[in-house]
């Protein structure tokens, strides 16, 4: 059942205003990213931070294929997958300064945005730690026949986690709408996945029945078509899928991970950069396609950057929170 | 409690009328672990349910505890009221990261944004010559996790009543069994009714010292008061029904009134449920006591298989009657 999806099977039914929300949904969280970047290295953000550019094309692809009320449940490098499943900058840059305005109320963090409203269960910091939930969300939905999917996003770091394991094989004897969306960056931390990673990889999730594809990661395109498709299946009941996209991490671990090349070349990194830039790639082909002009990308990038600024000094501005809310919201 | 419309019957009934009642009230409420449907687990407590509610509200599981223990959680999020069943109170070790790290941590973590309603159901106890790993009070690891509210019922009575509640709950209740209690007997009424977590019950009044029993060891607690009845000493058993919340106002005043207690707890004595009810009394009837408050649980060993053996590892009616003695100066 392990599918490499097909190249020529992205543009159906996908418009220009929907090609251009996907690039700017794209370029949001480079942007965000990068004033994450310099938000951590002035020292305004207190923890760590996991950025994930390079990655930006999973997350969009994946989260435009899904109705608002979808569920996602994202990892500790999650913020693209928060962004793209419609949260606001502001709230999130408040939440990563650890203010009270924040999505949680500034007690989450970077690694744990989590927002009802968007339908995001919440990042996770336990790799793999989110498998669980992502399923029994799917559970939900077919019990309450809701119509909605859940999309589990992970690292191949996960991969090594037996709970994943388990939670395919109960999703595929339920046939749970849930899509195992794994994101092979190719480094577990600072060890290249070769080393932790034995066999074919879609073709662990296939031993169960599960519908296994691959795709590149860095083609928000075809990451899209199969993305859609795997969600309209899932929501016609016809179980769950994994999805694997293969992409690359372009920043350290976190933003202190600076000196890499014990583990990786500055080659391979401006190999990935110079060719497989989900960004740049799309904008060529949106450029080709006479979908946009330069100068339409350029308004939509200095729209972001002037929203990002905005965000970002209203998030450094905001409060934090009374000494009173440590104890709040233990329990319900 | 009125004379009319009560019966006596056994604690695993007293579970199973209590989910029964839930599921009838609330279809969000589902059960799902291992042999739960038709088999109505190894214990039979929950036979006949699948009848009634069929198998997509008993749900039968594969044997994945941390993989059904996280759909329980995700499922408790959006909507369901999942009553997850783990078998034995040993396994728990299994849905560690999915009850310490997840099902805890999602309200706070979240700004109190998401809940997550949901109940482990699972055992404790030794005594049935299970072995090490059929056989331990875990019930104070969860007891150590802010999140999480863990339930101890001691009888038929308290096992429904707080099993309802734990069901209503909004946040995840982790509700321990003793194995050796699912026949015993005792009165519970016909009409429906619930008990509050967090209030401690006194199962029998006295003045001179209070034994603190918990689950398994509550009866053993009564019984060494009726020994102890016997040598002229009067003992007041309670029982706190819950570890958090916890009614430390009960526990302290008992004691205040006594002056001498003993904390029993089938969980191992060292770092554990005993310790820091012991610490509680400490600290809020310090000046009240006659003598230093004494801790009694499972023995700080794996629980051996030989029945001789087993039987050393658990406070008993004769020991507890042993270390009263002392403690009230008579041995």
């Amino acid at each position: 059942m392990t599918t490499v999806s097909d190249p020529t099977r992205t543009s159906a039914g996908v418009g220009v205003e929907k090609w251009l929300r996907m690039y700017r949904q794209m370029m949001a969280i480079r942007l965000f990213e990068e004033n994450v970047n310099e938000l951590y290295t002035r020292a305004l953000m207190p923890g760590l931070a996991h950025l994930y550019i390079g990655e930006e094309a999973i997350a969009v692809g994946v989260c435009e294929a899904l109705r608002p009320d979808d569920y996602v449940t994202s990892t500790h490098r999650g913020h693209g997958h928060c962004l793209a499943k419609g949260a606001s900058p502001k709230l999130m840059f408040a939440e990563l300064l650890g203010k009270e305005a924040g999505y949680c109320r500034g007690k989450g963090g970077s690694m744990h945005i989590a927002d009802p409203a968007t339908g995001n269960l919440g990042a996770n910091a336990i790799v793999a730690g989110s498998v669980g939930i992502a399923t029994g969300a799917a559970l939900s939905a077919k019990t309450l026949k809701s119509g909605q999917v859940a999309v589990c996003f992970f690292g191949e770091g996960a991969l090594g986690q037996g709970v994943l394991y388990e939670c395919m094989n109960l999703a595929q004897l339920w046939k749970l709408p849930v899509i195992y969306v794994c994101e092979n960056n190719m480094y577990t931390e600072y060890t290249h996945f070769s080393e932790t990673t034995a066999g074919d990889i879609p073709a662990r999730a296939s031993a169960f029945g599960v519908r296994a594809e691959t795709v590149d990661g860095q083609d928000v395109r075809a990451v899209h078509a199969v993305a859609t498709d795997l969600a309209d299946r899932a929501r016609r009941g016809e179980g769950p899928a994994f999805l694997l996209c293969n992409t690359y991490r372009y920043r350290g671990h976190h933003v202190g991970d600076i000196n890499r090349e014990y583990y990786r070349s500055k080659k391979e990194e401006q190999q990935w950069l110079a060719e497989s830039d989900p960004i740049k790639n799309f904008a060529e082909w949106l450029k080709s396609q006479k979908h946009a002009d330069a100068s339409t990308l350029g308004t939509i990038d200095s729209e972001l950057r002037a929203e990002m600024d905005q965000a970002v000094k209203f998030a450094v501005g905001a409060p934090y929170p009374g000494a009173d809310e440590v104890d709040q919201d233990v329990y319900a | 409690m009125p004379e009319t419309g009560i019966r006596e019957i056994t604690f695993a009934e007293a579970v199973r009328e209590a989910l029964a009642e839930e599921m009838r009230r609330d279809s969000r409420v589902f059960i799902m672990g291992e042999d739960v449907a038709e088999a109505g687990t190894p214990f039979k407590v929950l036979s006949g349910l699948v009848e009634e509610f069929g198998t997509a509200r008993v749900v039968d599981t594969p044997i994945s505890e941390a993989g059904f223990t996280g759909v329980g959680v995700g499922a408790a999020m959006t909507g369901l009221r999942p009553v997850v069943d783990i078998m034995f109170g040993d396994f728990i070790t299994l849905t560690m990261d999915q009850m310490a790290n997840q099902a805890a941590k999602v309200h706070y973590m979240s700004g109190g944004k998401w809940k997550v309603p949901m109940v482990m159901r699972t055992t404790l106890g030794a005594a049935r010559r299970s072995a090490a790993q059929h056989s331990q009070s875990l019930h104070a690891w969860f007891s150590h996790i802010p999140g999480l509210k863990v339930v101890l019922p001691a009888t038929p009575y308290d096992a429904k009543g707080l099993l309802k509640s734990a069901i209503r709950d909004d946040n995840p209740v982790i509700f321990f069994e003793d194995k050796m209690s699912f026949k015993l007997k005792g009165p519970v009424p016909e009409a429906e009714y619930t008990i509050p977590l967090g209030v401690a019950d006194i199962k029998r009044l006295g003045t001179d010292i209070t034994l603190l029993g918990t689950s398994s060891m509550v009866q053993v607690a009564l019984e060494a008061a009726v020994m102890l009845e016997q040598a002229g000493i009067s003992a007041e058993v309670v029982d706190p029904r819950t570890t958090w919340p916890l009614d430390e106002h009960t526990l302290i005043e008992s004691v205040k009134k006594t002056s001498r207690a003993i904390v029993i707890d089938e969980g191992y004595g060292r770092y554990g449920v005993a310790a820091e009810i012991a610490a509680t009394i400490a600290e809020g009837a310090f000046h009240y006591l006659d003598g230093p408050v004494k801790r009694m649980g499972a023995m700080h060993v794996p629980i051996p298989f030989s029945p001789p053996l087993e039987d050393l590892t658990v406070p008993t009616g004769k020991t507890v009657f042993d270390t009263a003695m002392k403690l009230c100066g008579r041995s």
